[in-house]
């Protein structure tokens, strides 16, 4: 399956780009950040990240599917 | 009128409370959030706001549409600025306008804590070093 991934804040400066193609052959949210913390070298855990799919929260047993435009959303930090 | 707008351009303060004016509204509170130059012992000269756009505006709507139900405010709105700051600019602003003040004043302070806790929006402070560093909510440093 093919995600598209989105990066902000401190996860788009490790990563050096704003989005990703990503092909995996699993639809585990968990495993696919697992994936791209080895890749770029992520510091923040999981945990303290949310997971947004096609634009909306989803919680982290959300399956993926082919196409899914995916962020791992770090602790915001507005106003 | 807009519940929640990500902004690139100057917030015009004044045109946005004039908006929530209201025959039946008895009062009106507005909060203005402004870039300091300093946090957390460091000495900042500018800072940049970066947004998940399509989900900050659906959740900072969400959040102001509770705050409508909720408080029984007659009006209310949110605009957040996205792209570089500077010291001493308008970085976000809330208005509510209700029949009694209680209501205002207890729905703008649920907008502005909220959008801060759950909206996706992130602070880059650049400071006087020439370091930069994203902050968490409690504006502590992301390790």
């Amino acid at each position: 399956m093919k995600y598209r991934v989105l990066y902000f804040a401190s996860l788009r400066d490790k990563a050096g780009v704003d989005t990703e193609e990503f092909q995996a052959a699993h639809a585990d949210p968990r495993r696919l950040y697992a994936e791209l913390r080895e890749r770029h070298g992520f510091s923040l855990k999981q945990e303290s990240l949310r997971l947004a799919v096609n634009g909306a929260f989803v919680g982290w047993d959300h399956a993926l599917a082919d196409g899914d435009e995916v962020v791992f959303v770090p602790p915001v930090s507005g106003g | 009128m807009a519940y929640f707008t990500l902004s690139q351009a100057p917030i015009d303060s004044a045109l946005l409370a004039r908006q929530l004016a209201d025959a039946r509204a008895g009062a009106c509170v507005t909060f203005e959030g402004w870039v300091r130059d300093h946090n957390d012992g460091h000495a900042v000269r500018r800072l940049d706001y970066q947004a998940y756009a399509p989900l900050a505006q659906s959740e900072g709507e969400r959040i102001v549409r509770e705050a409508v139900q909720r408080f029984e405010l007659i009006a209310a709105e949110c605009v957040h600025r996205v792209g570089a700051l500077a010291i001493g600019d308008l970085a976000v602003w809330v208005g509510a306008s209700s029949a009694h003040r209680d209501a205002a004043f207890a729905g703008c302070r649920f907008i502005i804590d909220e959008v801060k806790r759950r909206v996706p929006i992130w602070k880059n402070e650049h400071y006087a070093s020439g370091e930069s560093g994203w902050l968490h909510p409690d504006n502590t440093p992301v390790e």
